[in-house]
């Protein structure tokens, strides 16, 4: 097993995968956290009905399997809209929207944690829907949603390797190439999953850094 | 003063308020009195504005709450409410519960808020837990940092709604004596409560509700001596 062909140029080549992933990664997470917070924020305030139209879309993309939305973005942009799109801008704005479907209801969720006696506290002396959504809502809301935004994050970062179907050369796709001609499927596999815990592994520690930190209050 | 005229308010088809009117004087302490659905919690949340009304209007110091017109942000920072759930922000310290809106809101300086803020917590006996979060505090603990805090905006009319009814009865004098102090002090107040002793100790005045009317409002000596509507006479009979 450890008699190996695989060489520095090789595993450089996997770095740059796993680079790819984390860039997709972060650009996803943090787009589409962006924007799903703006969503949560919306759905809470105008109330079931009126974000009825957006809660569908956002639906569409929480319950197609991400492979599928994949492909037929690509086709979409490119075949109908004809624009002249990289397979990198699909795979990141698919991943942004899939992002924002789930972050819109981890903070929904999480604005409906904070007790309206409190807000109704804040507001009443004197604070603005703004200042209070700033200095009481968002710290709050936070603190309950963190643990399922890290979940998703984490997720996410997981997800992108589907991302090799708009020609994304990303870490488990590099890493496919390689086991077709290296032929060490176990061994490859094994320096992937390495890659993919040192992705995670920090986001997951900065998770629970923070809860500790914020179970003092 | 806090001029209440015709005040009526409904939530859905149940009508909590039937017409109350009501004037409350600057340095006035009026006490209100009621069973538990006799609408004078409502009346307090319709004063500062968190509540709408259905019909009348309530005037503060010539501003009518409940008009389009009205920026009820600011007409907030002169009426302070104190609630029965003490309502402290979990993720900020004592100190900075207190701050929090004199800075956001009056756009003081962290400096000068936090002298105020000093100022107010010593003055509701916890000068010493500046630091502390508020979850690691007693509840009448809770509720004196949530009087200090309103304080802080320097309101012209305190409102504090049943502030004693969620605490431990070990805890209720602390929270009382601080009412009686700032009673003392000057300052205009309407106190929902249910604390007999209190209301009779420290009102100018004693209003009694009962289903969303106001039945009787007199002195206390008047009201609790000699009580002429017939429901307060069974009310104040259950409670002695």
């Amino acid at each position: 097993m450890f008699d190996t062909s695989l060489t520095v140029a090789d595993l450089m080549f996997l770095a740059r995968g796993a680079g790819v992933t984390l860039l997709v990664t972060a650009i996803a997470v943090v787009l589409g956290t962006l924007l799903g917070i703006a969503f949560g924020i919306f759905r809470y305030q105008v109330g079931a009905v009126w974000a009825a139209p957006l809660t569908f879309v956002l639906d569409i993309f929480r319950s197609i399997p991400l492979l599928i939305q994949l492909v037929l973005a690509n086709a979409f942009m490119g075949m109908v809209l004809r624009w002249q799109l990289s397979g990198f801008t699909v795979a990141c704005a698919v991943l942004t929207m899939y992002t924002a479907a789930f972050c819109a209801e981890i903070v929904r969720g999480g604005i409906e944690a904070v007790p309206l006696t409190i807000r109704r506290a804040s507001r009443s002396l004197g604070m603005t829907w703004r200042q209070d959504m700033a200095s009481i809502v968002v710290p709050l809301a936070t603190r309950v949603a963190l643990p399922s935004w890290i979940g998703l994050a984490l997720g996410v970062m997981k997800d992108s390797a589907l991302v090799y179907v708009v020609q994304v050369t990303e870490l488990l796709k590099s890493t496919q190439i390689l086991i077709t001609r290296l032929q060490e499927p176990l061994f490859l596999l094994m320096i992937c999953g390495a890659f993919y815990f040192l992705i995670s592994f920090p986001l997951a520690r900065l998770g629970g850094y923070l809860e500790r930190r914020w179970t003092n209050d | 003063m806090i001029e209440i005229e015709n005040v009526r308010k409904s939530f859905g088809s149940l009508e909590v308020l039937k017409g109350i009117d009501l004037t409350v004087n600057k340095g006035e302490v009026l006490t209100v009195i009621g069973g538990s659905g006799s609408g004078k919690s409502t009346l307090l949340t319709c004063i500062n504005g968190l509540e709408p009304i259905n019909g009348g209007r309530i005037v503060v110091d010539g501003i009518e709450v409940h008009a389009k017109s009205t920026d009820l942000n600011k007409l907030r920072q002169k009426i302070g409410i104190v609630f029965q759930q003490f309502n402290a922000f979990p993720h900020l310290t004592v100190l900075e519960n207190v701050t929090l809106a004199p800075r956001k809101v009056l756009g003081m300086s962290k400096a000068q808020a936090e002298e105020i803020a000093v100022r107010q917590l010593t003055h509701v006996g916890l000068g010493d837990k500046l630091g502390v979060y508020p979850t690691r505090m007693s509840g009448g603990q809770q509720q004196r940092m949530a009087i200090a805090r309103a304080l802080a905006m320097s309101p012209s009319y305190m409102l504090f709604d049943e502030v004693t009814s969620a605490l431990d009865p070990m805890l209720v004098g602390e929270v009382l004596d601080t009412l009686r102090m700032l009673a003392s002090e000057g300052m205009t107040m309407i106190c929902v409560t249910h604390e007999m002793k209190f209301a009779r100790e420290v009102s100018d005045r004693v209003a009694f509700f009962h289903k969303g009317v106001m039945a009787e409002i007199a002195p206390p000596a008047e009201l609790f001596g000699a009580p002429k509507d017939p429901e307060l006479q069974k009310f104040l009979a259950a409670t002695h």
